[in-house]
Parts: structure tokens; sequence; C-alpha cells
């Protein structure tokens, strides 16, 4: 990337160093901790991709959404219900499950641009409440399962793997298969939000009426946004279920919505890195808190928030940037914070 | 260690113990001082009251502890918050399982949460033992070996309403509100198994009801008009408060079964109308806390001493701290079976192999009975009737072990 993109960090050797040895780690993980703990990561992962999707919106377009756990639940029952009675092999439900998510944004994003702000954010909060009744519903029962939902095969490792050598268990073939996809989607959003269109995002969030008088088309853009966001929470939400073997609808609460919102504010809002450490954040700190206290496991993580929101304002990737910079001794070099 | 005597020692060590090591059999999470048990319940989230059963499942294994645990071995119960929430359940089954290496889990609760875990249960060969729900599909000794309901499971109930309704009034003209969902066509199957052949001819209306819906009042008056005089009424609390108070206020007088799930006088029955809940029938397996002929009993009265010394936070009220001691009750006799031998298999044999066990909480006459084809602990009940104030019990305790 060229520097003079505005509004964009210039990349330095530290951050590229820095992201090569994470990867590194990221690869060797598997073979160092249980079967258990890579299930965990696996869920990092996924969870890093929901919340990339949610931050394209939110942390670079501005548009608050309450209702990604919506889209993430319909990605998790088309991969469900595509296994489940078309008996299609888990991978080529990802794709599908990412369309079908792209066009459902799409089509939500073009009513939800009348609204602003916290308007936004109710209609949005409507369709994360309405989701369990919908997958509940009678009429769809016969696809979703009702209540009870879908249970799905946890998937092998491929023939091909094991006739080159290599030995993977089942945890360990799906962490690397949603790592693989996680760094195709990282890299596509990363090239996304660096160009022509993620300039655009941004100056529609940091101000509207400019962005027009520039000759930007907020309509297409913002609704793009919406739906690009979706995809990604779609794949998220499909990944997810494959994981977990299951899908039903108490899994997809208003809660976990919330929950998306959390992570990528204590991440960072408009960061790419702010998905990841917004993921660790929402997969470890509930156990953490569960494990200090049984009787009020919420008011522990209530805590936890606070000191993240407090002592890291601009979510954990800010502070590790401001940290990087420091340590260099340079000036600051970040985009404007997201004023949503 | 002096190096020198440390072969010496080893070699005494393996000759004492070896007789011993002999008889005892361990699989993971079991060793000669400590069996490890797993669990998971919402104490957070909407469904945080739950939460009372696996507090009072702890507490009684403290108790027990105190007391010397079972066979010399101390129970450490692990019980982790999964918010009701079916992945949530999973991760932590699964640190359970494989990061504590529980010996098994037990009463994990919620139907669909227990779902999400079923297959890996099994498929990791793990006891799966005594969950906290009412769901048919728990009791399939040949399908999942590893997996055993507790409480008397929907159908169960249901029939054993068919049956009084068979001695009582053989010639009745039924009328059914069920829930469109698993729940309530789990109800409606046992009922109509349970009337059998007779079922097509008694039962003359049925209708059905989303959550979603406001309410129930025109099912009421469309079962009405079917002129039946038995209507058992298969709903969530909101919906029986609703469809108590539409059938009284219309005037029908039909002899008025409610199933289990919404017999609370404090969120059903009264919100409906206490007179307008007169005489509905309904059916209970263990001693309600609230219920001022068990006052005196011995077997209340030992919970509430365990109550007040273990569990001092929690509800005297609350008819899941009962639920709790009860369901821990029986997972200390199923350890105490297994004595040393405290493998998977062996645990599962041993929860397979009660026989008329009894816990004092258990309404008198109930006894817990499995065997390998039968997975259904609790499968007797007995009904009662509101006479305006509270349930009474009446008649004999109705089984419907095979």
């Amino acid at each position: 990337m060229s520097n003079e993109k505005q509004g964009l960090r210039k990349i330095g050797t530290v951050p590229v160093f820095l992201t090569l040895v994470l990867l590194l780690v990221a690869c060797v993980l598997p073979f160092v901790v249980s079967n258990y703990r890579t299930f965990q990561l696996t869920l990092v992962l996924v969870y890093a991709i929901a919340l990339l999707g949610l931050n394209i919106l939110t942390g670079y377009n501005g548009q608050i959404s309450l209702g990604h756990g919506a889209f993430y639940a319909i990605g998790a029952y088309v991969a469900a219900m595509l296994m489940d009675q078309a008996g299609m092999p888990y991978w080529a439900t990802i794709p599908i499950a990412g369309v079908v998510c792209l066009v459902v944004g799409f089509l939500f994003g073009l009513p939800a641009l009348r609204l602003e702000g916290l308007y936004l954010a109710l209609a949005t909060f409507a369709l994360a409440v309405s989701m369990p009744p919908i997958l509940k519903a009678h009429f769809l029962e016969k696809w979703t399962g009702g209540v009870q939902g879908i249970v799905i095969v946890k998937p092998d490792p491929p023939a091909w793997l094991a006739a080159a050598g290599v030995k993977l268990n089942a945890d360990q073939w799906l962490y690397y298969f949603v790592l693989a996809i996680a760094l195709v989607l990282f890299v596509v959003g990363w090239n996304l939000i660096s160009g022509r269109i993620g300039r655009a995002l941004i100056a529609i969030r940091d101000h509207h009426t400019a962005a027009e008088a520039m000759g930007i088309n907020t309509a297409i853009y913002k609704s793009l946004a919406f739906g690009v966001s979706a995809m990604y929470t779609g794949i998220a939400g499909a990944l997810g279920a494959i994981a977990v073997q299951f899908v039903a609808p108490d899994s997809f609460t208003v809660f976990l919505s919330i929950t998306f919102l959390v992570g990528i504010v204590v991440g960072g809002l408009a960061s790419l890195s702010g998905a990841l450490y917004g993921a660790l954040f929402i997969q470890f700190v509930p156990n953490i808190a569960d494990e200090l206290s049984k009787a009020a496991p919420w008011a522990v993580f209530g805590v936890f928030l606070i000191a993240f929101v407090y002592l890291m304002p601009t979510g954990v990737a800010g502070a590790l940037r401001v940290l990087l910079s420091r340590r260099r001794g340079g000036k600051l070099l970040q985009p404007k914070e997201a004023v949503p | 260690m002096n190096r020198t005597l440390f072969p010496v020692a080893a070699l005494l060590a393996a000759a004492l113990a070896f007789p011993a090591y002999a008889q005892k059999k361990y699989d993971p999470g079991a060793s000669d001082t400590e069996i490890k048990i797993g669990n998971t319940n919402p104490y957070s989230g909407p469904a945080s009251a739950y939460g009372a059963i696996g507090k009072s499942i702890a507490a009684y294994f403290r108790m027990l502890n105190e007391r010397g645990g079972i066979n010399g071995r101390k129970v450490r119960v692990i019980s982790l918050d999964d918010g009701y929430s079916p992945p949530k359940t999973v991760e932590l089954i699964r640190q359970l399982v494989e990061q504590e290496k529980v010996l098994c889990t037990h009463n994990t609760l919620g139907t669909a949460t227990n779902t999400a875990i079923h297959k890996y249960m099994n498929a990791k060969k793990v006891p799966q033992l005594f969950v906290a729900t009412g769901a048919t599909k728990w009791n399939d000794p040949k399908g999942f070996h590893w997996t055993m309901g507790w409480q008397p499971n929907y159908q169960t109930e249901a029939r054993i309403y068919a049956k009084h309704i068979l001695q009582t009034k053989p010639n009745a003209k039924i009328a059914v509100l069920y829930q469109n969902d698993d729940y309530g066509k789990d109800y409606l199957k046992g009922f109509e198994d349970g009337l059998g052949a007779q079922a097509q001819k008694m039962i003359v209306a049925k209708a059905s009801y989303e959550v979603s819906e406001p309410t129930v009042d025109s099912q009421i008056l469309q079962l009405k008009s079917s002129g039946a005089d038995v209507f058992f009424n298969i709903t969530t609390p909101k919906f029986a408060a609703q469809a108590i108070r539409a059938a009284y206020d219309s005037g029908w007088k039909p002899t008025h079964y409610l199933n289990n799930v919404s017999n609370s006088v404090g969120s059903v029955l009264k919100p409906a109308g206490l007179e307008k809940a007169v005489g509905i029938i309904t059916s209970a397996y263990v001693k309600d806390p609230t219920d001022k002929r068990w006052a005196s009993d011995a077997g209340m009265k030992t919970w509430r001493e365990f109550m007040a010394k273990y569990n001092p936070d929690g509800d005297t009220s609350d008819p899941f701290n009962v639920y709790g001691y009860t369901v821990a009750a029986t997972l200390e006799q199923v350890l105490k079976q297994c004595g040393d031998t405290l493998t998977r298999e062996n645990v599962m044999k041993q929860a397979a192999s009660l026989k008329r066990f009894r816990v004092d909480t258990l309404l008198p006459g109930i006894t817990i009975s499995t065997s390998p084809n039968d997975y259904a602990p609790i499968e007797a009940m007995q009904l009662e009737r509101f006479n305006g104030q509270q349930f009474e019990l009446f008649g004999e305790v109705i089984s419907n072990e095979q």
C-alpha cells in the first residue's frame, strides 16, 4: 500500500513482522495444545471473522448493528440445513451461506438507509429479537428442525491429506480449515478497506454530506457495507455451526448480537486486528468470569468490560498501536476513531 | 528421597498395594481419593432460575464429603455456567471431558443444550447421567447407551393422565390444547398412546397454538364447542393461565388436566384467578416444600436442615432445591453401587440397575428403578387436585413402570 492513502495506516516493518510471527504461532498451536483448546481456538477464529464483518459496518462505515447475531444464525442454519437435508459436504455450504447472507444483508440494508444511528440500532435489534421465534416457526419446522434444531456430523480430515502422510484429527483439521478461510477473508477485508471502497466507507462515516458532495453514492455504499458485513458474519455462522455440530434457535438469542458489539468495541473499532482481540475477549473472558464467581458471573464480566473500556478507550488494537508507536518514538499514525 | 532405599520402598509399596489394586479399576476422573463429576447449568441468562439446581447439587456433595465421601472418596463436582446456550454447552462439556477429565456428567440442564452434546458424549463413551429435561428421547438405551434421563418424561406423565381418565371416565369426550412444538407433541403422543385403541374415539377435538400467539381464547372456544367433558391442557405457564381463565369465563366446566410444566400456584393459578382453577388435576413426584402436609415430614426435615447448613443462600420455598437434592442423592447411590470399580462402563451399568431406590424427598410410594432396557428412572407420579388454596394429593401413586 502506498502512503498517500489518507486515513489509513502506513504499514511498517514491525506490524508485518508481528503478523508473520502470529501466523506462525497460529499454525503451530494445534500441535502444542489439547484438542479442546484447539476447538476453543477454532471458535476464536470463527468469532474473529464475525467481528471483522461487523467492524466493516460499524467501525468503518459508522452504522451500528445490534442484529448481527441474526446473520450469524442465518449462515449457521443455511450450512446445517444443506448438510442435513441436501447431504452437501460441509465445505460447499460455506460459500452458499456467504452468498445468502450477502443478499439478505444487502436487502436489509436498503430500507435501513433511511435510518440513522440509534434508529438503525433499534431496527437491527428487532432483527436479532425476531430470529429465534422465526427459526422455531411451525411452517419452517420441516427444514429448521424447530426448537430441537439440527445435529450435524463433524467433518473428518479429507482422505487426500492422510494419503499425503499428514495425520490430523478432526479438531485440528477443522482449525486449519477455519484458519485458511479466516486468512482469505482478512486479506479480502484488508484490500477492501485500504482501497477506494474503504475510503468511501470512512468518508461516509465521518461526514455524510461531505462524502455525498464528493460524488460518493452513499446509498449503494451503505447497502453494500451491510451486505458484505452480513456475508462475513454469515460465513462465520456456518463455520461455527460446523465446529459446534449443532444449531438450535436458543443458540442465537439477542445476546449473541450484543456480544459481537462488545467484541468490536473491546477489540478496537475500525481495526482489522481488533477483530482478533475482540474474539479472544468474547471467547475467554466469560469463562474466566465463571471461574471467579458462580453467583454473579456477569457482574465479573461487567467489571472486566469496564476495566477494558477505561484502560483502553480505543480498544485493544488502539492501545497496541499507541504502544508500538511510542516504542518506535515516532508520531502516531492511525485512522481516526469511529464516531458512530 | 534416599536413592538406595528407593527401589526397596517402591517394591514394598507395590507389594502392599497390589492386592488392593487388583480389585480397583479406574477410568479418567476417578482415583483412590476422588471422583470427578461434571455439570453445566445456566447460572446466568434468561433461564438462570434453574441455577438453583446446580447450587443445591454442589451443596449436597459438600455435605457428603464432610461426612467422608463415597466409599472413602471425595466427590468433586465441577459445575460450569452455560447460560442455556447450546454452543457454550458444547464447549464447556468438552472442557469437562477433555481437560478436567470427569468420570461422568450429571444433570446437565436443558433440552437443546443436552441435544447439542448427545452425540459427543456417546461417541466419547462418557456417561451423560440424569439429564435435567423432560423430553422422551433420553430413554433410548439402544441408540444412546451413554445417556439417561431422570425425571418422569412428558410421555410418561401424559400416559398417567390417560390411565386416570380410562379408570374414572371411560366414556369421556376429550379436548386437547397443546403447544405446537416438540414439547407439546411429546405430551400428545404419550397421551394418545396411553388411551390406546380408544384414542381415536375419545379425543373429540385438538387445537394447537404457537408460542408467538398473543392468546389462546379462540382455541378454547373451539374446544368448548366440541362438547368435550374432559380437557387436557398442554401449555406453558403464560398460556396455561390464559386457558384456565378462558375456559372458566366461557362457562365450560370440563374435568381439567393440566401438565406438570405449569402446575405452579404462584405463576399460573394466581394470575388465572384461584377460584377459576378449583378442581384442576395435575401431577407431582417430589414433595412440594411449601405444602403444609410435609411440615413435620422426616424427609423434608432432613432437607430443611441440609438447606440451612449447606445451602443457606438457597430459597426454601423453591422446588428446584428439592429437585437438586433428590437428583444428587440418586447419583450418590449409583456411585456407591460402583464400589471400587469406577469405570465409565460400570457407572452406566450401575445407573441402569437401580432397584426401587428411594429418596425421602420423593412423594411416598415413588421409587427409582432402571434396567439395561429402561433408561427412565422415575416413572411414577401422583395426581393432585387444586382446592382453591393449594394442591391436594389424591389416589394412589400411578406408575408407568413396565
